[in-house]
């Protein structure tokens, strides 16, 4: 075990963990923001994606010990009323069926259009690799492309 | 139908019960009407809650599991009761089988169960404001309209809230008239998921969110391969981990609890234990094999269906076409891994999570404990995905088990997608042989289809039936120690992409295009039907004649350009869809659109079709052209998304949806437009290469780009 300063969403928490414990779970059973989804511990699905810095990490294979002095960002601290314009255009397509993947998604769209305010198809297909079981991804698609829109 | 159900249906009336502050409540009665005093102690089922002040709240009975009936059932209230939605709130009920009926996600049946009922309590209820405003006016009831949350009479007007009161006292009237459809303002419309804003900001608990005062969370260890059972184990090393708390064993498993998921995940790779084979470890090559050899043999029990005679049209037939189908396991894989909270005490149980069948769930845990199922609750949880995973109720049962064993402290258990995966329930293997039979003049005068699986597998009713003189449908169900479950459209998924992909190779066959081959077998179905025709063959028609044309079906789209047809007809509901696929210079094929027509009657939620629709079909497609669990001596060898491969964001098709115009009530829309995917995807893939795909998944084939 270890103690850890971290900065999520602006506020400063000290946890004491063992420094192998993922980021995911530092979050969501530590620290209580349950925003952040496990999907599969491996990151191959995304619902855990989180922001290190300006970067869309997966969380769940993200040990606490790595994340340093960088801010961490969670869907709960993307914006401080839930109007960033992802969440917005996320709200307005109506893309979210059962929901449970959208946090993870809305990070990944956030992160891409940070660094890509305009992206093309191939630049979507390249960043939106996170699995949505309900299989919203037309919606997803659509939300990115509207969100420079609304 | 359940006896329940149906005791319900034949005594249930509406009723009104008084709110303590002000309000009203109205709702399905399932009493008797002999005792009024009595009735105005219980809050029997509860739908709508008007306060003073106007604000409106409906609570949504069914479970939601992305399937988007938290905001379907609500706007058939609403719409009735016509109050304004953005003023309406909703509110998820728990499991309440005094209140409400069939309190179920499946079958996509939720909607076509409530569309009468819901309506009828949101008219009643308006009904009764109506009266209490005519009152109030001493004007004719008659002469009195409403207006979003208002009732309205020659220029003076007055809100509901400040009706409630008055219309609390009132007799409740029986059959009031619903809307006539061109008269409705929301349904039809598009509305949003009412969870939205919840999800996109991160605030909506799943049940793997939850946490209370005290609780631990767990995970458990299952037998590493099917027939298999636990011997012992050491937990030494486990116990000393950090975070650890707890290790017990229960049936076939061992519990680790502690303070947090990972730790308990990281505590039980510590445990040592020991399993023995106790029946016979099939690797998935034995279950080809022995499903083959079954269809080798001659049907043993009773056709499911039988019409005319199959041997006689065989014998004398001009032409035999027979083709052999072959379906994988599949995982359900919900995003939100199977988890519940429970909290079970000397003689009570709080259950709380995500549950598909939360009457089922609560029966079982009661039995388990050996307490009455009045003193269990059941709260429903917004689910992470369902897929027919969560009608099971294993899950909720080992919360509970656990729980107890812990010395009734509260629990969370966790599955890791590892158990999610590898040791749930699949949706079955089957092997299927199609043979038919065209005579001389090029007809179709007989069809066989005999299936083995593991578990159930036939819809013996399914197109052609009803259109081919000589028919049969027989089954052998193979026994396996592999726990199955209904996934996605059961049966369904695996009947249409067979059914339909035959269909193509027999029009092939004969000679005739895809499409009038179907539409001539409707006709048939409509001028002499044979035996039980269970769709309406002139609506069928009329989504495949609409796909076609969509589709461009018939038309040159270019010379690298192949179409794929397929339509099938499952919860009352009636699809077509042309796949559209290119084929590259190096002759590999590219999924490139897929044309989609819907005929569910009545389209409640616009927006939520269109998405249901959307998703059914990646679904479809994705499953057909990569998922599959496969056994090595009855241990999955896919327990992960690394090695289990769904469909993501950079291969899915363009989509166009068109849904027929419907005056008749809804049927179901969460399962019909996947089954016949991976069929029109399939007839496209033949007529570009000539190869008839007959084994998911098709990424096996080598065909694809």
């Amino acid at each position: 075990m270890a103690t850890f300063n971290l900065t999520v969403n602006g506020k400063k928490h000290q946890v004491d963990v063992s420094p192998q414990m993922p980021l995911l779970w530092v979050l969501r059973d530590v620290i209580g923001l349950t925003g952040t989804k496990f999907g599969c511990g491996i990151a191959q699905c995304g619902a855990c994606t989180v922001h290190i810095g300006d970067a869309a990490v997966r969380s769940c294979v993200y040990p606490v010990s790595s994340v340093g002095t960088e801010k961490i960002v969670t869907i709960e601290g993307l914006s401080e009323n839930g109007d960033h314009p992802v969440q917005k255009a996320w709200e307005e397509i109506d893309v979210p069926q059962c929901g449970y993947c959208q946090s993870g998604q809305i990070m990944a769209a956030a992160a891409l259009l940070k660094s890509t305010p305009n992206p093309t198809d191939e630049d979507i297909n390249n960043a939106m690799t996170n699995i949505c079981r309900c299989a919203t991804y037309t919606r997803i698609k659509k939300a990115i492309k509207q969100v420079n829109a609304l | 139908m359940s006896e329940l159900e149906n005791k319900l249906n034949r005594r249930n009336f509406l009723r009104i019960t008084a709110l303590t502050g002000g309000g009203l409540i109205l709702g399905f009665n399932s009493l008797s009407a002999s005792s009024p005093e009595q009735e105005q102690s219980f809050d029997l089922n509860a739908f709508i809650k008007i306060d003073a002040k106007g604000k409106v709240t409906i609570m949504s009975p069914n479970p939601e599991i992305g399937q988007g009936v938290k905001t379907s059932l609500p706007i058939l209230i609403a719409e009735e009761l016509d109050v304004d939605w953005k003023n309406v709130q909703i509110q998820q009920a728990g499991l309440d089988t005094v209140k409400y009926k069939r309190q179920i996600a499946g079958g996509s049946g939720s909607v076509r169960a409530s569309w009468d009922s819901f309506r009828q309590v949101g008219a009643t209820a308006r009904q009764m404001l109506i009266s209490a405003a005519a009152a109030t006016w001493a004007v004719p009831a008659a002469e009195c309209t409403t207006e979003n949350g208002m009732v309205l009479h020659s220029g003076k007007k007055i809100s509901y809230g400040e009706l409630v009161e008055k219309a609390s006292k009132l007799e409740v009237p029986k059959d009031v008239k619903v809307k006539p459809k061109e008269t409705f303002k929301l349904i039809g419309q598009r509305i949003k998921n009412v969870d939205n804003h919840a999800i996109v900001t991160g605030q909506y608990k799943y049940g793997i969110d939850t946490k209370r005062e005290g609780m631990l969370y767990a995970t458990i260890i299952r037998p590493p391969a099917f027939g298999m059972t636990l011997t012992s184990f050491d937990d030494t090393e486990a116990k000393k981990a950090p975070g650890v708390k707890q290790v017990l064993r229960f049936e076939n498993k061992i519990a680790v609890l502690g303070r947090t998921t990972w730790e308990v995940m990281q505590g039980a790779k510590k445990v040592k234990a020991q399993w023995k084979e106790e029946g016979p470890l099939e690797s998935t090559a034995d279950y080809i094999k022995n499903l083959h050899a079954l269809l080798a043999t001659s049907p043993v029990d009773k056709p499911r269906r039988k019409d005319g005679d199959i041997t006689a049209a065989f014998s004398g037939a001009a032409k035999v076409v027979e083709v052999n189908f072959d379906a994988p396991f599949l995982a359900h894989n919900t995003m939100e891994p199977m988890n519940f909270f429970a909290h079970v005490k000397a003689d009570s149980a709080e259950l709380y999570g995500p549950i598909q069948t939360p009457e089922r769930a609560r029966s079982r845990v009661a039995e388990i404990l050996n307490i009455p199922q009045d003193k269990v609750s059941v709260m429903m949880t917004r689910m992470g995905g369902g897929f027919g995973r969560r009608l099971m109720t294993d899950f909720v049962e080992e919360a509970a088990m656990v729980s107890k064993l812990a010395g009734n402290l509260p629990v969370n258990v966790i599955w890791s997608r590892e158990h999610d995966m590898g040791g749930g329930y699949y949706r079955p293997m089957y092997s299927y042989k199609y043979r038919a039979a065209v005579d001389k003049d090029n007809k179709l005068i007989a069809w066989h289809h005999y299936s083995a699986g593991v578990g159930g597998s036939a819809s013996p009713d399914s197109f052609p039936a009803g259109a081919v003189p000589n028919l049969q449908v027989d089954t052998h169900v193979y026994k396996s120690p592999v726990t199955t479950a209904p996934w996605r459209g059961p049966t369904h998924n695996f009947i249409a992409f067979s059914e339909q992909s035959f269909m193509d190779q027999i029009a092939h066959d004969m000679g005739k295009d895809p499409v009038t081959l179907r539409l001539e077998l409707l006709e048939l179905a409509k001028s002499s039907p044979v035996g039980k025709v269970n769709y309406e063959p002139d609506r069928f028609a009329a989504v495949i004649k609409k796909a076609a044309e969509i589709g461009g079906w018939g038309k040159s789209k270019g010379a690298n350009i192949f179409l794929g047809f397929a339509a099938h007809f499952s919860f009352e509901s009636y699809v077509a869809q042309v796949a559209e696929v290119e084929k590259l210079a190096d002759g590999k094929v590219k999924l490139k659109k897929v044309y989609c027509v819907v005929d569910c009657g009545t389209v409640v939620n616009q927006s939520g079709a269109e998405t249901q629709v959307e998703g059914s079909i990646i679904d479809g497609i994705g499953h057909a052209m990569f998922a599959e669990i496969t056994l090595t001596k009855g241990k999955p060898d896919q327990t992960n998304f690394s090695t289990y491969r769904m469909i993501r964001l950079n291969e899915i098709p363009e989509i166009e949806i068109h849904f027929s115009k419907s005056n008749v009530a809804p049927t179901g829309l969460g399962e019909p437009a996947l089954p016949p995917a991976g069929a029109a995807l399939a007839n496209a893939v033949y007529a570009a290469t000539g190869v008839r795909l007959t084994s998911q998944p098709f990424i096996k084939s080598d065909l694809f780009a």
